[in-house]
């Protein structure tokens, strides 16, 4: 964590702090690799960035031709490294951004799993409730420091929503026709009331759980029964306008009608694995002896079948998208598919075709190490999935997962792992008087 | 000799769970159970070994998905090329997209179908065959239990079917 602390002030200090500095460095790699049309550009970004970051350690590798004269080289270079400039400023927000959006949704969808445990009266999970419970806790930190991230970006000290930035909506008749919904003092109104929403229905569920273990009645378990009903009710709503406000609006022009249930899938299917990834962890290390592996079977089934139900969800904006072909739609996906081919393709990949071939047989959904590897091949996926959702918007053809991306990382797992262990080990691992305890310790399959 | 069997009715899977057990931990031979329903947990206590259904369903999924892939290559791009939203002709790859559907469909559509029908053949049903159950209560409410004895253990399995609770035992000879 303090390496990831470190390492983003660090990328925060090593932006390039004027656009001068940029039209050096571009000037820099031009004269390594002689040739710099505005055709390289992808390639050349990406050496700026590791020249940035690693003192020129690229080496330059233009291989393009050089159709364009160069006065009109020149000319090009000019707003391009005004662009990049941007991008490149840009660039340790995003991924501060990323991550931190990144872990409060695992912490909400780890809690969403909870609420349906309870919402659907669940017999097999109680005793994996307290799991769920501790990483529910991160929902507070976590919620703050996207807040502040966004509040921060109203103030004009980022440019990761380009709706924010007046001077832009003044030329732009589709942003100022979007003006009513996507203006700064009702986004973070929009912001506090989901946040608030969230952490305390979260804390009050959470609460009555704990009281439940010196005060064993019904009335506990009912009440919260109809709290966590009215929290998936209240979350279903909330999460769809989340994932239009906070990552949809980053590419203010394009919008998706099945946008939210993709969002929520990515954070389900994390929530749910990182559910199981502390589970075994724990168990482990001896304790929740109680917990047998036909529980963690059904962590696993959970993984499995949410990862198709990401991939189907994934396919269909895809293919709707692809099929009609219209160019305002087909944009996001250009973007995607020419810049970010790697992370873009790997996602699937890795989200899709990994957890299909390998969860796919009963007998290994049992086997410890082949659920932490692939729980962790999918956090990683999950992770390059918020990764294309943003970045494409927000630095552009200028992306690297470098320092800023991995510091970003460490930083706010080393956070995360913090608080959720911190609240884990505070409290009795057993919630001893939910009426399903002994049903749940039972469970057999 | 011609083998004999023991059929011992019971009236409640607890009970007939029990006696599985005790005839398992004697290692008399169960040559088949049948029950009105399905008892839980009742194939492992007899031993039975995992079903291999599973892995011919993948197998059957992984021809569907060939199939697929394959039908869609002559229909659409070879043997009548089609316009595909103006995507290119002539290319499959360029017009993979459209066609992950029914990739996913037929590959549903083998596993599910070839699945049943390997498991008819499995447990050797077809149309109108003869129903092969000794006693037409294990329909209703009855489970019997048929276990194969010789002439030299059988009164000792009888005391032990006896034992476990069983509402009544007959000796059959096939």
């Amino acid at each position: 964590m303090i390496v990831g602390a470190v390492g983003l002030i660090y990328s925060f200090v090593s932006t390039p702090a004027s656009v001068q500095e940029v039209e050096e460095m571009l000037a820099h790699d031009e004269h390594h690799g002689e040739h710099e049309t505005s055709a390289t550009h992808q390639s050349g970004m990406k050496q700026n960035h590791e020249n940035l970051n690693h003192e020129n350690k690229a080496k330059h590798t233009s291989d393009d031709s050089h159709n364009k004269s160069h006065a009109e080289t020149e000319g090009h270079e000019k707003s391009h490294a005004e662009h990049v400039y941007d991008q490149l400023k840009n660039k340790p927000w995003s991924a501060i951004y990323t991550s931190s959006l990144f872990f409060f949704l695992i912490a909400l969808g780890a809690f969403t799993f909870y609420a349906i445990q309870n919402a659907s009266q669940a017999g097999w999970s109680p005793v994996i409730f307290r799991v769920m419970e501790g990483i529910s806790k991160f929902i507070l930190p976590g919620g703050i420091i996207v807040f502040v991230i966004l509040v921060l970006s109203t103030l004009q000290l980022n440019h990761l929503f380009i709706w924010m930035d007046p001077s832009i909506v003044e030329h732009d008749e589709i942003i100022s026709n979007k003006t009513g919904y996507l203006n700064d003092s009702f986004f973070l109104i929009r912001a506090a009331i989901y946040i608030v929403g969230w952490v305390l229905l979260s804390r009050v569920i959470v609460k009555n759980s704990r009281k439940q273990d010196e005060n064993p009645s019904l009335k506990l378990h009912k009440k919260n029964f109809k709290l966590s009903a009215i929290y998936l009710v209240f979350f279903i709503v909330t999460e769809s306008m989340m994932s239009w406000d906070w990552i949809m609006s980053i590419d203010t022009h394009w919008f998706s009608t099945l946008f939210g249930w993709y969002v929520f899938a990515s954070m389900f299917v994390a929530g749910i694995t990182t559910i199981a990834l502390v589970t075994i962890y724990l168990k482990s290390r001896g304790y929740l002896e109680f917990v047998n592996n036909s529980h963690i079977h059904d962590l696993a089934k959970f993984m499995f079948g949410i990862s198709i139900f990401w991939t189907y969800l994934w396919f269909s904006q895809f293919l709707l998208i692809w099929y009609s072909n219209i160019p305002e739609e087909a944009v996001y996906y250009i973007a995607r598919f020419n810049d970010y081919q790697l992370p873009f393709l790997g996602m699937v990949a890795l989200n899709f075709i990994f957890p299909l071939l390998v969860l796919i047989n009963s007998d290994f959904k049992r086997v410890n190490w082949i659920i932490v590897m692939s729980g962790i091949v999918i956090l990683i996926g999950h992770y390059l999935n918020f990764f294309v959702m943003i970045m494409p918007g927000t630095v552009g053809e200028s992306w690297f997962i470098g320092i800023p991306e991995i510091s970003s990382i460490l930083l706010i797992l080393g956070l995360f792992i913090f608080v959720v262990f911190k609240a884990i080990s505070s409290v009795p691992l057993l919630a001893k008087n939910n009426p399903y305890i002994k049903e749940s310790k039972h469970f057999h399959y | 000799m011609a083998t004999k069997v023991i059929q011992a009715i019971y009236t409640d899977d607890d009970i007939l769970m029990n006696a599985v057990k005790s005839v398992k931990e004697k290692k008399y031979h169960i040559e088949e159970i049948y029950t009105p329903f399905p008892v839980h947990g009742l194939d492992k206590a007899m031993g039975l070994p995992h079903t291999r259904l599973a892995i011919t369903s993948f197998l059957y999924g992984v021809v569907g998905l060939t199939v697929a892939v394959v039908m869609m290559n002559f229909i659409m791009i070879e043997d009548w090329p089609q316009n595909i939203g103006g995507k290119p002709s002539f290319s499959y790859i360029q017009n993979m997209p459209a066609f992950v559907p029914i990739m996913f469909e037929l590959t549903v559509f083998f596993a599910a179908h070839l699945m049943v029908i390997t498991f008819y053949m499995r447990s050797k049903l077809w149309p109108f065959k003869k129903a092969e159950n000794p006693d037409p209560r294990t329909t209703d409410d009855r489970f019997l239990m048929e276990i194969s004895v010789n002439k030299k253990n059988y009164q000792e399995v009888t005391e032990l079917i006896y034992k476990s609770g069983a509402s009544e035992i007959k000796l059959k000879e096939n």
